[in-house]
């Protein structure tokens, strides 16, 4: 009983993420309301507060938003096979979209209409990034340490094409030597 | 080395290396796909306006797309393998004693360093998007384009910045004056 339970769960966690992933447009943070609706509105898997530190692990941790967030929900909800299942699904819809939009894409980008488009499209991302960049640096704390990382990770990058590895080593470390052993 | 691995470990390189949402990811898949030749910047910058107008996450979009542009099917499926297998090793680690690792000092150091390292890079990558977008024959300046990208830009800062509208509207709205811009012969 409890074993048909859990593989109901896990069916249920991959056709949630598959909609989630299927119905955000522009990325992880445009999830959380959706992931919340259903993960703790709808199917009461998880409270108000499991959303804010998922959030939180989210943020520290590595790579993409909505992919920690569907890991998390799905092992917290039913163990591995749900994590499994919740990542999954949260990536499928891109992962089919992108891979048959891939085929006509190039040939597509051809098109004298399409190039004269993207001339006025390839500005318009250069805001979004801007906007993106923006709400980063607001959420960012801002001290002596943080505006000296930021001029650092910029210059060397931009003018001395540093690998990026190595920029995030080095702050990374400055920031262990200058806050991590302070007690909090 | 072999074309599907390569595909693998750099995009888990990226996955691994990344931390934050949004465009958090772009530096270094700016300067990956650029070192293997995989993609121009401007496809990239492209890609971005395809990425904001389809569903799901930039990271999963670009690299199922760089992908299947350099090895079809299974290069797609490397990268976006590759990409998540990171946070979904890391996560499901975590989710059992997270607790331990948000109040962890050694944790909060590591991230008040990689905060304003994140905010740098992304400068950087847009900096790179600046001179692509405005000088895209290096210091030989396009007047037509010049201007066209000129108007978008203060267009969509205005549009972006009083009316919360979404992407897809100034991305529609920029593609429009871009089109017109062209069929008048201003873009050359």
């Amino acid at each position: 009983m409890a074993v048909m339970e859990n593989e109901n769960r896990v069916w249920k966690l991959f056709v949630t993420f598959f909609k989630i992933g299927a119905f955000t447009f522009g990325g992880g943070y445009a999830m959380i309301p959706l992931i919340k609706e259903e993960v703790v509105t709808k199917q009461h898997w998880l409270e108000d507060q499991d959303i804010l530190d998922i959030i939180a692990i989210a943020e520290s941790t590595p790579g993409p938003i909505a992919v920690n967030t569907a890991t998390f929900v799905g092992k917290k909800t039913a163990g591995m096979a749900g994590a499994a299942a919740a990542t999954g699904g949260v990536i499928l819809p891109a992962f089919i979209i992108i891979y048959c939009l891939s085929f006509v894409l190039r040939q597509f980008e051809e098109l004298a209409v399409v190039k004269y488009a993207f001339v006025g499209i390839r500005a318009a991302v250069l805001v979004l990034i801007f906007q993106g960049l923006l709400s980063m640096y607001k959420a960012c704390p801002k001290g002596k340490m943080e505006y000296l990382l930021m001029a650092f990770a910029f210059v060397v990058t931009a003018f001395f094409d540093v690998n990026i590895l190595i920029v995030i080593l080095v702050c990374a470390l400055t920031g262990l030597l200058v806050n991590g052993r302070k007690q909090s | 080395m072999n074309i599907l691995l390569d595909l693998f470990l750099t995009f888990f390189k990226i996955g691994l290396f990344t931390i934050g949402g949004g465009y958090a990811m772009l530096p270094m898949i700016r300067q990956e796909v650029l070192a293997h030749g995989w993609m121009t910047l401007e496809e990239i910058v492209n890609f971005i306006a395809v990425s904001e107008s389809t569903p799901g996450v930039f990271a999963v979009n670009i690299s199922t797309y760089v992908g299947a542009e350099t090895a079809g099917l299974p290069g797609a499926l490397c990268c976006t393998f590759g990409v998540t297998l990171p946070s979904f090793i890391i996560i499901s680690i975590l989710a059992g004693g997270y607790e331990a690792f948000q109040e962890s000092t050694i944790v909060k150091g590591i991230m008040s360093g990689l905060r304003p390292a994140v905010v740098g890079l992304i400068g950087a990558a847009l900096f790179s998007v600046v001179k692509t977008v405005f000088l895209p024959d290096g210091l030989e300046i396009n007047p037509g384009q010049f201007g066209v990208s000129l108007l978008v830009v203060v267009l969509s800062l205005l549009i972006r910045f009083k009316k919360k509208v979404h992407p897809i509207v100034v991305i529609l709205l920029a593609a429009a004056i871009g089109i017109a811009a062209g069929y008048l012969g201003l873009l050359g």
